[in-house]
Formats: structure tokens, C-alpha cells, sequence
């Protein structure tokens, strides 16, 4: 079987739309939300997952037939932690201010249920290569979801993007003013919300 | 005192874990259907920050942080990189412990509290909260009003959005807003009505 094959291919496209693991899968909601005020943070913050995640999974597949399944957790979290230590100490050597930013929440990368969550459904299960494909997908797919709401609460909330401003200042001297809200806790809730309708109504989706 | 008090409330209402940090989401989510199990989780949640937050308190000043192996003659050896991966086991190990204690002394709590007991362990709140306590610094009793108080803020947020919930049920909602959707709206409400309570000065 080649490495790409279709049915591979298959692990990253699945969890980007029809199967997202904030959107569908309800994983990982807790981190999603905080670190999406800057377009910076949450670009920063989805490559972390990213490698964390296909990463852990890969580690936990290639020991899945040598743990006892009653320490597995202890395990997988050992691993887990190893790895966000791992990422937390290059993100200050080489993104001081960007680490300072994230402040705890690089270290709840570890309780981010989409990690735990990939390790119990598919990487005890599968070999390591489907593994780390799995875990891109669906860093990619919280990736998504996390820098459209970091879009949405950027360019409404501080009428930039980036960093660069974006709004004219003509348009504030008319009367525009940046929404507050958006900055703030309550935005991010109401952002997702409806960035959620939007890919359920797509896909077709109902909750009971 | 006064000090603390406030720490209790900005912790529970203005700086609610929840609903201004975003942490310990997956949980409400999940566990927000019904009210009596919302109760017991956030009972749950509550006990285990109030034992977490300052063991990891003491673990991280006499162990971890730069100098703190002072007593034991190592004032140059700084673990704090060893933070996240202590605090998490301590996490682990007090859950598996509390969970024996229950077990052994209240069979009737335990059994209601069910298998929320091993999920607190992957809480983002509890680890977030030993996190947050490290580094804002606290001393040790603010460390202990402010793992009561973040659990305390969880607990009151989870309870309502579960009553919330409850009525949900009985409405008209578009179908791709049901569930997830609506929830996270509701949430974003409730956020901000909880935001108003940071006009309160104590």
C-alpha cells in the first residue's frame, strides 16, 4: 500500500469538513477560544496542535499492543505532557513574546481533549502511519476552525489583521468603531456558534 | 481577609474559569444535559480544585521553581520545565486517590458522582487553575480561596447552562443550530451577563 493512497489520503481530508473534530466531534473547544483574539496567536497555537497531536498519536501507536489498557491514560498523558514541554521550550526560545501571550494555555495543550481524544479512538487501534496522518487531519481541521474565529474576532474587534490595520482611517473619522465585544470572552461564543451552523448546515448535520 | 474575599469573588463571577478563560469547555458541553448530573460534576469539580491547586502550590515552591531546592542544598537548579508534567500527575494521582476515599467512605456519593471522578483528571479548569496560580503567584491561602472559587465559578456556570438546557429541549431551533450551535450562543450570552459583575468593586 502506498504511502499516499487514497484511503490514507482519506485520514486528513475526513476530519477537515464532514467529520471536524471541533465541529462535530466536540473535542478541543477549550483552548480553541481563548488564544483567537490576534490572527498571530491562533496560527502559532494550530502548528503546536498540530505537531503535538500527530505526534502523540504516532508514539502511542507504535506502543499500543505493549501498554496494559488499565495505565494507558497515565501513559498517554506522560507522553503528551513530554511533548508539549517539548514545544513550550522552543516556543521561548524562539517566540518569546508569542509564548508570553498564550501564557497557560500552550501548557492545557495537554488537557485539549482533541489529543486525548485521536490517542483513545484511533491511534490505539491503527498503525503508526494512518496514526500520523490522523493527527494532521485533524490538527487541520481544529487549525481551521480556530483561525476563522481568530478572522472574524481580529478584523471586527481591532480592525486589523495580523497586526496590520486594515479599516481605513477614513472609516473611523465617518463614525466606525471597532465592536468591543468581539475582544472579549462572549464574541468567541457567539463567533463559534455560528461558524458551527454554518459547517452543520453544509454537511448536513443534525443533533438530536 | 478582605483580600481573600474578593479573590473568592473576582474568581467565581468577573474571572470565571468558564466563562472568561474558556477552560473546562469539553465537559460543559458534555455533561450540560441534565441538571442533577451538572451538580455533581461541578461538586466534584470544586473538591478537586480546592485539594489540587495548593498541593501543586507546594510542589511547585519547594521543588520546581528557579532556587527552590534551596533546603536541600541546590539553590542553582531550576525544574520549572518539569511544571507541566508534575502537575498534571499530581492531578492524576489525587483524582485516583480521592476517588478511593469516596468510594471507601460515601458509597452513595460516589456512585452519583459515576465517571465524572476519572474525566476531572483531563479537566482543561483543574490544570488551567494550577496554572494560573503559578503564574500570578499566589501565596499558598490564596492559592486554596482561589481553587474554591474557580471551582465554585464552574460548578454555578455548569448548573445553569444545564436548567438552561432542560427547557431547550421543548424548542424550535434550525436544525444546524441544534445542539453545539445553540449552546455555544447560549454560552456566549451567559458570558456576557457575567461580564457585568466585574462593575462590582469590593
Amino acid at each position: 500500500m502506498s504511502l499516499l493512497s487514497k484511503k490514507n489520503m482519506g485520514f486528513v481530508k475526513d476530519p477537515l469538513m464532514d467529520n471536524n473534530p471541533i465541529a462535530t466531534q466536540v473535542l478541543g473547544i477549550c483552548s480553541a477560544l481563548a488564544v483567537t483574539v490576534q490572527m498571530q496567536t491562533a496560527i502559532v497555537m494550530s502548528i503546536a496542535v498540530i505537531v503535538v497531536v500527530s505526534f502523540s498519536n504516532v508514539l502511542i501507536s507504535l506502543i499500543r499492543n505493549k501498554v496494559p489498557s488499565n495505565i494507558r491514560i497515565i501513559v498517554e498523558l506522560a507522553i503528551v505532557a513530554t511533548l508539549v514541554i517539548l514545544v513550550d521550550q522552543v516556543l521561548k526560545a524562539f517566540l518569546y513574546d508569542i509564548s508570553k501571550q498564550l501564557s497557560v494555555f500552550v501548557g492545557l495543550i495537554i488537557t485539549n481533549c482533541i489529543i486525548l481524544g485521536r490517542a483513545e479512538a484511533f491511534a490505539l487501534q491503527n498503525k503508526p502511519w494512518p496514526s500520523f496522518l490522523d493527527g494532521v487531519g485533524n490538527g487541520l481541521g481544529y487549525s481551521m476552525f480556530l483561525i476563522a474565529v481568530a478572522f472574524g474576532r481580529e478584523i471586527l474587534g481591532s480592525g486589523s489583521l495580523l497586526g496590520f490595520q486594515l479599516i481605513p482611517d477614513a472609516a473611523y473619522a465617518a463614525g466606525y468603531q471597532n465592536m468591543g465585544l468581539m475582544v472579549l470572552a462572549p464574541g468567541a461564543f457567539i463567533l463559534l456558534g455560528l461558524l458551527i451552523w454554518v459547517q452543520r448546515t453544509i454537511t448536513g448535520t443534525v443533533a438530536d | 481577609m478582605e483580600n481573600l474575599i474578593s479573590l473568592f469573588v473576582e474568581s467565581v463571577f468577573v474571572n470565571n474559569i468558564l466563562l472568561a478563560y474558556f477552560l473546562g469547555m469539553c465537559s460543559f458541553l458534555a455533561v450540560s444535559k441534565r441538571v442533577d448530573t451538572a451538580i455533581g460534576l461541578g461538586a466534584a469539580v470544586i473538591f478537586v480544585e480546592v485539594i489540587t491547586v495548593p498541593t501543586n502550590w507546594a510542589l511547585h515552591h519547594y521543588l520546581l521553581a528557579p532556587g527552590a531546592l534551596a533546603w536541600a542544598g541546590l539553590p542553582d537548579v531550576d525544574l520549572s520545565f518539569l511544571g507541566f508534567i508534575s502537575y498534571i500527575a499530581v492531578i492524576a494521582a489525587l483524582v485516583q486517590l480521592v476517588e478511593m476515599i469516596i468510594d471507601k467512605y460515601s458509597p452513595s456519593l460516589y456512585s452519583a458522582l459515576g465517571i465524572f471522578l476519572p474525566l476531572i483528571a483531563v479537566n482543561c479548569a483543574i490544570l488551567g487553575a494550577s496554572l494560573f496560580m503559578v503564574e500570578r503567584e499566589y501565596t499558598f491561602v490564596e492559592s486554596a480561596v482561589f481553587g474554591l472559587g474557580s471551582g465554585t465559578g464552574f460548578a454555578l456556570a455548569i448548573a445553569a447552562m444545564a436548567a438552561i438546557r432542560e427547557k431547550l429541549r421543548y424548542s424550535h431551533i434550525p436544525d444546524g443550530l441544534r445542539g453545539l450551535g445553540i449552546t455555544m450562543l447560549i454560552t456566549g450570552l451567559m458570558a456576557m451577563a457575567f461580564m457585568s459583575f466585574s462593575g462590582i468593586s469590593l
